[in-house]
């Protein structure tokens, strides 16, 4: 191999070159990490680069709340220092990124991590450095059901499971001898919402005729489309990302099968329901019944003249003017923002690590100005689940139009424990 | 049997998404003998560049004319500044510059216009058709008839045109070439400005149906290869026959074989790919090549 | 010995002068470093184009996952297991790939790493499906006076040691100008009575093996394995840091190993919001300027320094071009 001592030299250097390069300088501790009087770091992990990248849309709308409540004063004085790393939604590089994020840039707290796969292989690491691993950026109901082993965790979005026995509910009540056939995607996510549509249909869970499933590696849905049609289910629950969803829809359509359709709030923004008609034609989502929780900046018509919206738009504007500001993940980051925001304050001037958490699990935010009217976000030490409302709403003809009342799952999701 | 029906008729629109990008991936083939990582994020870039012309405020058909030599330029730079220098040097080193342009590209369309799904317009109405009681869409028959025609221009130019064989002679002889006075260089430049094109037509077919988003393509393009293999790397009526083929196969082995079921349609499109290349390399209609050891 | 010796100095230091969280990523170094050696022995010096050993990675990582999951079983004893599962998968790929070449075998790998977290999902009983496995943090003995991070480190070092050292005395001799030989001159050396068939299959399966061991660093130094862990980036990463660093020399895993682990978080501080564009634009520039990757261009500077010609390196396993003739012939 190398013959000469001045090669292996200088390769060496090379490599130990490399390896600095990647350092960066150290920053100083202090007494409580990442609180200084006049700054809070928080840390992100988010995916900027492969399959996942278009959530990397919610670190960005956490970024402009966080400039927002900079330039009005902060948090007791101090300003929010906000750093988002690219995790690739790869489990090891999230975990070197979150590493870097308290070893080198000494956060207070990771915020919004996301995905549970990333976040799975971050719990541990945190959890045992007693560092807050705030308002994970996932609905598995995992992040609220593990909190006796790993209590610096803790979620943010209605679990998953809690949506699909409303659906299931709403079934029970409103189409009672339903024959149901599911899409769902084959992973984690979408077997939480199966999980949750069995047990909220308790004893009728035969009323379940056919599950197809896809993997995000299908270049399309309509055989599995074509399948669930000829099982000759009139009810048709989509569980899928957008993509798939919309490709769903359109398959329906195009086989010319109109069932009652469902579908997760995931993928219910406007822009992707337009599309489903642009491509299907209107007969493709006409009557699809879906849940809300926050507010879609691309309801342009409903939201109007309301001040929260207003200010939405306007700190996008200001802070972030190249964004497309009808996107729902900016949105979901903002209203995401305000609850740690709001968490924040909650735990004092006088800042810890503990204070945080404890803040967190005594949630009481009765006017988040994203969230849907009337949801409250709530938890306590016993319960994890901070946002358990949902409305259900069906399309028509141009948006969502709510159906019945804001809805508490608590009481479900506190069963299952 | 409805299912049946409709699992072959998906199959075939699947197939024909296939088929189109199989084409593109056959050109640079046959013109170059490397087989082109980069094709399918070129292909969903110029739709981008498309999409972007019509929220201009473009008029779709115009814009679609301006994407295509977009395109061709776009392509036939790319091969004079980044593929020559390594076109001669080895396998690899294209391999690694063609995967150094997947990333780039990708990286870069995101960057621009976002990671969010759009909705691409498209020029057949929606209104769904039916054959034998499956149902489909003018956009799917869009897909093969533009295919086809695809095709059979290549194949025009190809066997009929003194460019097209001089294209072939470059990428078969280079030397021989050279002496006969052909621009060799420019006749490989000139195949990948031709495969961008024959990329972005598939790009602007497909968006319709898988819609807009920069990782669009990175399935499609698998399945892609896997047609492409099947039908015989350096045939075009291979490349839609095998997309054709590949889509309704792996739409009746997914429904109704239930060992590989919904989770290994892929794997089951790759196990193609792998047991073609043993069994028979030049595919369904290649010619059979000598193999070296 | 020197320069090796160089090395082990550097690498026992390095972490008690930099921060803990890079010591963290060194340990993937190490990991890589094994991978990525693995590919230098099968692309650089035996010419087979390989894009899917992310897939062995997956199996060695799964394997010491679920043998300590499930069974229990301690990590020193899961990893040579790993490495033996990964080998005899790499004698199968290995003896698959005998029937394709260049461009076809860079194909069907890449075929195999794109279907690899599908099938890990699929077997969802034995994997633990998208959730994935959680395991214990390896702790250190309470007889050896260092933290856990250091010790997780010193032990993937070691570990790359014995693999580095191990590979060397593989491809020493006979068996390594086989695989040179059966590169450059196909022909010629089957007419010398070397068996193609033999010493490629081996040349697989040993790459399989290093990136099996690679795989079970990744399970032990995560404490985790799921199917996102090993997916079609993974097996490029592998290549572009063996391209990178130097697809024909030893040291140019090490130095591939530290580009792939560093470069994009350094692309990460040039553009956060698009990480991936420096990266790809990083890996043509690489490749158009020094085709050698990096030790090989540094090799050419050292040897310049010392007003040496480079010798046409034959013995030091061949340019990039040399790979080229691996090619089926398009008749």
């Amino acid at each position: 191999m190398i013959r000469s001592v001045s090669t292996a030299a200088v390769v060496s250097a090379a490599f130990a070159l490399t390896v600095t390069a990647g350092t960066l300088t150290t920053g100083r501790a202090a007494d409580v990490p990442g609180v200084t009087p006049t700054e809070i770091v928080l840390g992100g992990d988010h995916p900027f680069s492969g399959p996942a990248s278009a959530y990397g849309a919610i670190g960005k709308g956490i970024g402009v709340y966080f400039d927002y409540v900079n330039d009005h004063g902060g948090v007791y004085g101090r300003k929010i220092k906000w750093i988002d790393l690219d995790d690739g939604y790869n489990p090891p590089q999230a975990v070197q990124v979150v590493h870097q994020l308290v070893e080198q840039d000494h956060v207070f707290a990771i915020f919004d991590s996301l995905g549970t796969e990333v976040n799975t292989a971050i719990r541990p690491y945190l959890n045992q450095n007693k560092i807050p691993q705030l308002f994970v950026a996932t609905g598995a109901s995992k992040w609220g059901n593990d909190y006796k082993q790993y209590p610096w965790t803790i979620g943010w979005q209605p679990d998953y499971q809690a949506e699909a026995i409303l659906y299931a509910q709403d079934i029970l009540k409103n189409h009672p001898h339903a024959k149901i056939g599911v899409l769902y995607q084959n992973d984690d996510y979408g077997q939480d919402y199966i999980t949750g549509l069995k047990r909220g249909l308790g004893k009728h869970a035969d009323m379940i005729v056919k599950m197809a499933s896809y993997e995000t590696t299908d270049p399309n849905v309509s055989s599995q489309v074509a399948t669930l049609k000829a099982s000759g289910a009139d009810t048709y629950m989509i569980f899928a990302t957008p993509k798939f969803a919309i490709q769903g829809m359109v398959a329906a359509a195009q086989q010319s099968w109109h069932p009652t359709t469902y579908l997760n709030n995931v993928s219910n923004a406007i822009p992707y329901m337009k599309a489903a008609a642009k491509v299907g034609g209107p007969s493709a989502v006409n009557g699809i019944i879906t849940t809300i929780y926050l507010k879609d900046p691309a309801n342009h018509a409903r939201y109007a003249g309301d001040p929260a919206m207003k200010q939405y738009r306007e700190m996008m504007t200001k802070y972030l003017p190249s964004a497309d500001q009808d996107d729902g993940n900016y949105l979901y980051g903002v209203a995401i923002a305000y609850t740690m925001v709001d968490v924040l304050k909650k735990a004092g001037k006088d800042l810890t690590r503990e204070k945080v958490i404890d803040a967190a699990t005594h949630l009481n935010e009765p006017n988040n100005p994203w969230a849907y009217p009337g949801v409250v976000i709530r938890t306590s030490p016993g319960f994890r689940f901070p946002i358990t409302q949902m409305i259900t709403a069906k399309w028509l003809a141009s948006d969502w139009s709510p159906t019945g009342i804001l809805v508490d799952t608590r009481s479900m999701t506190e069963a299952e424990k | 049997m409805h299912d049946l029906a409709q699992q072959i008729v998906s199959g075939l629109a699947t197939g024909s998404i296939f088929a189109s990008l199989a084409l593109a991936l056959v050109l640079i083939y046959r013109s170059m003998g490397v087989i082109n990582f980069a094709q399918g994020e070129m292909a969903m870039f110029t739709t981008y560049v498309a999409w972007q012309l019509v929220q201009i405020g473009m008029p779709m058909w115009a814009a679609f004319l301006l994407t295509v030599i977009v395109a061709f330029v776009g392509g036939v730079a790319l091969e004079r500044i980044v593929i020559r220098p390594v076109e001669r040097a080895s396998a690899l080193s294209v391999v690694i510059v063609t995967l150094g342009l997947f990333i780039a590209l990708n990286g870069l369309a995101g960057w621009i216009w976002g990671f969010v799904v759009k909705p691409f317009p498209t020029p057949f109405p929606t209104t769904p058709l039916q054959i034998g009681g499956a149902g489909f869409s003018a956009q799917d028959v869009g897909v093969i008839v533009v295919s086809l025609a695809t095709l059979a221009l290549m194949s025009l130019f190809f066997q009929k045109t003194k460019l097209g064989l001089a294209m072939r002679a470059a990428a078969l002889y280079p030397e021989q070439s050279r002496v006969l006075g052909i621009r060799v260089g420019w006749m490989l430049a000139l195949g990948w400005g031709l495969a961008a094109v024959v990329g972005a037509i598939s790009g602007i077919m497909i968006a319709p149906v898988v819609l807009l988003d920069p990782n669009m393509m990175q399935t499609e393009i698998v399945y892609a290869f896997a047609a492409a293999v099947l039908g015989g790397i350096e045939s075009p009526v291979g490349a839609v026959v095998g997309g054709l083929i590949l889509g309704v196969a792996i739409n009746l082995l997914g429904t109704y074989v239930e060992a590989i079921g919904n989770e290994l349609r892929l794997a089951a499109a790759l196990a193609i790919i792998v047991l073609v290349l043993i069994v028979r390399p030049a595919g369904l209609f290649g010619r059979v090549a000598v193999q070296r050891v | 010995m020197l320069g090796p010796a160089f090395a082990v100095a550097v690498i026992a230091v390095l972490p008690w002068v930099v921060p803990s969280f890079i010591v963290f990523d060194l340990i993937y170094v190490a990991a890589y470093a094994i991978g990525i050696l693995g590919l230098v022995i099968l692309t650089g010096m035996n010419g087979q184009i390989s894009l899917g050993h992310g897939a062995f990675m997956a199996l060695g990582g799964y394997t010491v996952a679920i043998l300590a999951h499930a069974m229990g079983w301690p990590y020193w004893a899961g990893v040579p297991l790993a490495a033996l599962a990964s080998g005899l998968l790499g004698v199968v790929v290995g003896l698959v790939a005998l029937r394709l070449a260049g461009i076809y075998l860079a194909l069907a790998t890449y075929s195999l790493a794109i279907a690899t977290p599908s099938f890990l999902k699929h077997y969802k009983s034995i994997t633990g499906g998208f959730g994935g496995i959680s395991l214990d943090q390896l702790t250190p003995p309470a007889w050896i006076p260092l933290g856990p991070q250091h010790f997780v480190y010193y032990v993937a070092w070691a570990i790359a040691g014995i693999a580095f050292l191990a590979s060397a005395f593989v491809v020493r001799g006979r068996f390594g100008r086989a695989l040179r030989a059966l590169r450059d001159q196909p022909i010629a050396a089957v007419s010398f009575g070397i068996n193609p068939y033999v010493y490629k299959t081996l040349a697989f399966a040993w790459s399989a093996v290093l990136a099996g061991v690679a795989g079970a660093l990744f399970a032990v130094a995560t404490a985790y394995v799921s199917p996102d862990t090993f997916s079609l980036a993974l097996s490029i990463t592998l290549l572009v840091g063996a391209v990178l660093g130097g697809i024909a020399t030893f040291w140019g895993a090490l130095v591939g190993a530290a580009i792939v682990e560093f470069l994009p978080l350094v692309a990460q501080q040039i553009n956060n919001g698009a990480p991936g564009v420096v990266y790809g634009v990083a890996l043509i520039v690489v490749m158009l300027f020094v085709p050698d990757g990096i030790a090989g261009g540094l090799h050419r500077i050292a040897a310049r320094a010392r007003r040496r010609t480079p010798e046409i390196a034959l013995e030091s396993g061949g340019p990039v071009s040399a790979v080229a003739v691996n090619q089926p012939t398009r008749e």
